[in-house]
């Protein structure tokens, strides 16, 4: 009955998944040397055929991405893979990279191999220093039983704690060792990445996803998900739910079956607004419990899958205040290169800052709209446009509670009562 | 706006698109907000610069953009973005979105800006007060609170920051990167909260500083030396040349009710692009000082010098110079018409072949190299812009012409531009240039010229201290004319050049006619009517100063020389005092000193004229002040000749340049060059070594007087010295060493690096280093060093 398809997450409930024995127990390291045997471009074409869509965010197809490294060029090439995982309410590669880093390691190898790279790069946040101890065990183990090391060398690299160095223009800057602010396109980094060399840059799921896809083919892959998202995918649910955790299912699951398996909102409590993808993700409400959780269904509901991280607030969040936190996050966030996204969320916050606390006024709204349409598509890069999202879909679905905050000259909810500690709450 | 160089002969591909519903063709490349400009269409922008990369930062420039038909779907950043065919282009003017875009952007930019245009410097002159008024909107809908910081804050003592004022474009820090590698300012901390900054260890100690002020779209960049003196609407401006070296920047001099007030660097792609050194843009208070000569002054009876009037003055220096054996020294700050009216007035006026530009240590071999293949040669910044290798002799570009330095870079980073340099130490402008460095010993040049191979599309660049190494010249000479290289000279005064052409050099009459030709002798006594000119071959500045103190000459007119730029400084001083001198001079110097007529001349802002640059080509310009009284050097000279009966009839400047231009170039055989021989080295005892030197941008230069911001951005004074002889004497770098020889000795802290083992490197005139007064040589001397 569950539609659950932990592959990835398959052993993550073993004491040892982590280490290298349990991978190669559980088959590690056979679809590396399966793959190191193929030709490279064999490789690329069995990702490309298996439909696999990049799971950092943006969807896009990943054996496409390695596809556009042009071979034959006589220059380095490198992968990164993006594990600076940043994203308010996504969690899925840091509990993926503590339970089962080999997986990405053994991706590592795999990608390096089609894409011609000697050199593979972990660009990894700052702040989760048990991953990062982790991983680092796990390279150390891979160099060890000589899987790296043998033609492909793979670097582990800790960020500073940034937001914006999950962008991969940033992450390439901040990589090179420069201050982390994103760079401008074209060149895109598949022509001139990393050092200047083409350069692939693919999230940690997506690389992870692909030893899977190697040992069992791409018509296996393509058994799973709907048309045009293939496969199954990590969907990370956390907030007022009663059994948060990352969820391994095909694409095209709705929020209503994964709740069910989660335990459903928390009791006595009824949802409220989530997010599919992430703070950056446009919020839903109880009345797009049933949309399909893949790129097309998602999008043409009118936000964006992101990284599926579904964060549940129920009736006792009071969305102004939680659109205030994200947008403090966007601001401190900001990385100051361009203006809307640096001056824009300076403002957004001072007037969101009002409105929560009753200062604030009916005009604020329309200011509010008319701002974040100055700052969306006006930015340097996404991160403004994501700054923007949870404010216009917020008063698109819940103008009345802004409204609230005007008339009533404050917050009409308890804040204390949304808190994990709450005793309404844990009733 | 720069426009695009091209060559009928270059095949350009030209791309068409529609901007507005205007068509227009432009070179493949081209950016959408410069294909625009072609219309006339203006883009409000901030981050742009036309010699900048594209950084897309502001995002003031948005348009909406659609491409055969397929619209993006958001506006996007013209300043980024190249013109494709079938590009079809809506700007503020007829796009709604791309309007209200703008409106937005510039809307942001200025909640955190402080609105204190009142007060501010760039307020009149301002990208941001412009383009709010024509692209923004006149109410703020910002209630909130601004950003606010301590201002302003010293990036260096010239350069001041104000960080509310700043919308961050980034222009100054990637200036100081991409065009001056001087990477010494940089963007830190981020959001709102970003601003730029300086680092801990590394002042910003750039010689281009001043440009990040001029480039500065706020009033977030101000200089010390200007803030608060003026509004630009009061300022009047006059396009001007710039004195200070060889480079011949575009200039633009702001003057407020007489007083220079400021200099900017102006517009000419050709040479120096939209750029200036800091010198160029400060040294300026020399010609406000309160010590400026204003009167004429003549020595009594008692020997001090009294003001009298013109005509008396006049008188006085007519009657002393009249009969006596006189020659003329005239520096190199001397304009092309002053200085061919020294070179007139030495051969009509007082009969002599007898006069020096070369205010410097010099050689017969300089004098006949600059006759032989200098003089009306033209090498220019376009032939740096193709060439292959570039060859460095005896120059340091950064320090002695920094407009050089900047297209040698840009050729650097653009292409990869092969560039050698030969010298005896590896400086910091070579090594930004990423040069190959053939490391000599002081006066061993030649050997290491003659090794070098270059092409047809090379090009050498020699410079004045070449002269101090004999054989240099002859070597570059014979490197040039077997490789087919090209080769120019670069001396590092502005004047110097337009003073060989002028003639103010004892072997060349002016247009480069040899001295020694008779033809050429009668060609120009034809044209000055005079029946003839003096036939010898002219003294030398250090044969005149001699001369003089073996009484073989009895008088001096003396324009614009500090007897301390000499090698020879006790001797010129003695000179100075036994013959009759008539100094025409701006300040008091030690020629005032010693002077029996002193004829106050007017300072480069206060005459017209016009200097050569290194390339020969010439840049006039007229008085910035206007109704000064200060009169050029050729309108005095001119007032001498008539005292003297031997007019000369240069009444005035331009009277001088029409006179120029119809004498024009010989057109007959140039001098003969005899190559020179290397000399061989002495051998060296063990605490001693062969000095060497040059002159660093910033300095103790007379035209840099009383500008105290601009100093504190000058390079350290210090010695250098190679491992070897640092372990000999026993000294680390920090210490200090003592450099001395018979005449004097300089202390100087040390620097421990890659420097030829026998030579010890030092500042030509830093403070504390001033080697040609102390030592009485700069280059090739021995000198002995020891711990101090």
């Amino acid at each position: 009955m569950t539609k659950l398809v932990p592959i990835l997450s398959a052993h993550w409930d073993e004491k040892d998944s982590f280490t290298i024995e349990a991978y190669t127990r559980n088959g590690g390291y056979k679809a590396s040397a399966k793959a190191l045997s193929m030709d490279p471009d064999a490789v690329i074409q069995l990702v490309k055929d298996s439909g696999l869509r990049g799971r950092g965010g943006a969807g896009f197809p990943t054996g496409m991405k390695w596809g556009f490294i042009p071979q034959g060029d006589n220059k380095d090439h490198y992968l990164v893979v993006n594990a600076d995982e940043s994203e308010p309410g996504t969690c899925k590669d840091t509990p993926l990279m503590m339970a089962n880093p080999h997986v990405l390691i053994e991706g590592c190898i795999i990608a390096s191999h089609a894409i011609r790279a000697k050199y593979a790069f972990i660009y990894i946040r700052g702040e989760v220093t048990h991953v990062v101890r982790r991983l680092n065990q796990a390279i150390e183990d891979a160099y060890k039983a000589g899987h790296l090391g043998k033609g492909i060398e793979l670097v582990l690299h800790v960020g500073a704690g940034a937001y914006i160095c999950g962008e991969e223009t940033a992450l390439l800057d901040s990589l090179e060792g420069f201050r982390g602010q994103p760079r401008l396109r074209p060149p895109f980094p598949a022509i001139a990445g990393l050092y200047a060399r083409p350069t692939v840059v693919n999230n940690v799921e997506s690389i992870a996803s692909v030893p899977a896809i190697i040992t069992n083919g791409a018509e296996w892959y393509q058994k799973y998900g709907t048309e045009k998202s293939k496969g199954m995918t990590l969907y990370s649910l956390s907030g007022h739910v009663v059994n948060p955790g990352q969820f391994e299912a095909p694409l095209g699951i709705t929020l209503r079956e994964i709740l069910e398996i989660a335990g459903g909102v928390r009791s006595g409590h009824k949802l409220k607004f989530w997010t599919p993808g992430g703070s950056s993700t446009p919020l839903f409400t109880d009345a797009h419990l049933d949309i399909a959780l893949d790129y097309e269904g998602v999008a043409a509901a009118g936000s964006m899958l992101g990284t599926k991280a579904l964060q549940i607030f129920d009736e006792t969040t009071c969305v102004v205040r939680a659109v205030l936190r994200w947008t403090e996050f966007y601001k401190h966030e900001s990385c100051g290169k361009c203006t809307p996204c640096r001056e824009g969320t300076w403002w957004l916050v001072q007037i969101l800052r009002d409105l929560e606390n009753g200062s604030g006024t009916e005009e604020d709204l329309a200011k509010l709209l008319d701002l974040c349409d100055n700052i969306m598509g006006r930015s340097f890069c996404a991160l403004g446009d994501g700054a923007t999202s949870p404010i216009t879909s917020s008063i698109k679905y819940f103008r009345d509670e802004y409204i609230a905050h005007v008339t009533g000259k404050g917050c009409p909810f308890d804040p204390v009562a949304s808190t994990i500690f709450s005793t309404t709450g844990a009733r | 706006m720069t426009t695009t160089q091209s060559q009928a002969t270059e095949v350009v591909d030209m791309i068409t698109l529609v901007i507005d519903g205007f068509e227009v063709s432009v070179p493949k490349g081209t950016l959408v907000i410069r294909a625009a400009e072609k219309l006339g269409i203006q883009i409000p922008r901030f981050c742009d610069h036309p010699l900048l990369d594209p950084v897309g930062a502001c995002r003031q420039c948005l348009v909406d953009i659609e491409i055969n038909g397929r619209a993006f779907p958001k506006p996007q950043a013209s300043c980024t973005i190249p013109v494709e065919p079938g590009m079809i282009v809506k700007t503020q003017l007829t796009s709604d979105v791309a309007e209200k875009a703008q409106r937005g952007v510039m809307e942001l930019l200025l909640i955190n800006h402080p609105l204190d245009c009142p007060v501010c410097d760039k307020g009149g002159e301002c990208p941001l007060q412009n383009q709010a008024m024509s692209n923004g909107q006149a109410e703020s809908r910002f209630e909130g609170k601004k950003r606010t910081f301590e201002k302003p804050i010293n990036l260096s003592s010239q350069v001041l920051l104000d960080r509310e004022r700043c919308v961050l474009c980034a222009r100054c820090t990637r200036f100081s990167e991409q065009i001056a590698s001087d990477p010494f300012i940089t963007l830190n901390e981020r959001g709102a909260l970003q601003q730029v900054g300086i680092y801990e260890e590394q002042p910003f100690e750039s010689y281009f500083s001043g440009n990040t002020i001029q480039i500065c779209p706020v009033g977030a960049l101000t200089s010390a030396t200007y803030r608060f003196r003026a509004r630009p609407f009061d300022l009047v401006s006059t396009p001007s040349a710039c004195e200070h070296c060889a480079s011949g920047c575009d200039m633009r001099t702001d003057v407020r009710r007489g007083k220079t007030l400021r200099r900017l660097a102006g517009d000419d792609p050709t040479i120096n692009e939209e750029w200036n050194c800091d010198k160029g843009r400060w040294a300026f208070k020399y010609i406000t000082a309160l010590d400026r000569l204003s009167q004429p002054m003549v020595r009594n009876a008692d020997g001090e010098l009294v003001v009298t009037s013109w005509p008396e003055a006049i008188a006085a220096a007519a009657a002393g110079l009249s009969g006596a054996k006189a020659a003329v020294l005239v520096g190199g700050r001397a304009t092309y018409e002053d200085a061919y009216g020294y070179s007139k007035f030495a051969r009509v006026a007082l009969g002599t072949n007898d006069i020096d530009f070369r205010a410097r240590p010099t050689s017969d071999e300089e004098r006949d190299f600059l006759a032989a293949h200098v003089v009306g040669s033209s090498a220019t910044y376009k032939d740096i812009d193709k060439a292959d290798h570039v060859l460095l002799v005896g120059f340091e570009p950064e320090e002695e012409s920094p407009i050089v330095f900047l297209r040698l870079n840009k050729q650097v980073k653009k292409r990869a531009l092969k560039v050698t340099s030969i010298g005896t130490k590896l400086s910091i402008g070579v090594e930004k240039l990423g040069a190959t460095f053939v490391k000599v010993a002081p006066g061993s040049e030649a050997a290491a010229i003659a090794s070098q191979s270059l092409t047809a599309q090379s090009i050498i660049l020699v410079g004045e201290r070449a002269s101090e190494s004999a054989g240099a010249l002859s070597a570059v000479a014979a490197l040039a004319s077997q490789s087919g290289a090209k080769f120019a000279w670069i001396p590092r005064r502005a004047g110097e050049r337009g003073a060989l052409e002028a003639g103010a050099i004892g072997n060349l009459l002016p247009g480069g006619r040899p001295v020694t030709d008779a033809a050429a002798r009668v060609d120009l006594a034809s044209a000055w009517s005079v029946e003839s000119v003096p036939t010898h071959l002219g003294r030398s500045t250090k044969e005149i100063i001699s001369a003089v103190n073996s009484g073989e000459l009895s008088a001096l007119v003396v324009g614009g020389v500090d007897p301390l730029d000499l090698d020879s400084s006790a001797e010129t001083m003695s000179a100075l005092k036994k013959a009759f001198v008539v100094s025409l001079e701006i300040a008091p110097s030690a020629v005032t000193e010693r002077a029996d007529v002193v004829l106050p001349v007017a300072a480069v802002t206060e005459k017209s004229g016009s200097f050569l640059n290194w390339t020969g080509s010439a840049r006039a310009f007229d008085s910035a002040v206007a109704d000064s009284l200060n009169r050029s050097d050729v309108r005095i000279l001119s007032m001498i000749a008539d005292a003297l009966g031997k007019t000369i009839s240069l009444g005035t400047v331009s009277a001088a340049a029409r006179e120029i231009a119809s004498l024009g170039l010989w057109d007959g055989a140039r001098a003969s060059f005899t190559a020179t021989p290397a000399r061989s080295a002495a051998p060296l005892a063990a605490d001693e070594a062969l000095i060497t030197s040059w002159r660093r941008l910033l300095d103790l230069g007379t035209l840099q007087k009383g500008e105290e911001n601009l100093a504190g951005t000058a390079r350290q004074t210090i010695a250098v010295i190679s491992p070897k002889r640092a372990t000999s004497i026993g000294v680390i770098t920090g210490d200090r060493i003592s450099i001395s020889n018979a005449q004097g000795s300089v202390v100087l802290p040390v620097l421990v690096e890659d420097i030829h083992d026998d030579a010890v490197w030092a500042p030509r005139n830093s403070r504390g280093s001033e080697l040609l007064s102390k030592l009485g040589n700069a280059h090739g001397g021995v000198v002995k060093v020891v711990k101090a």
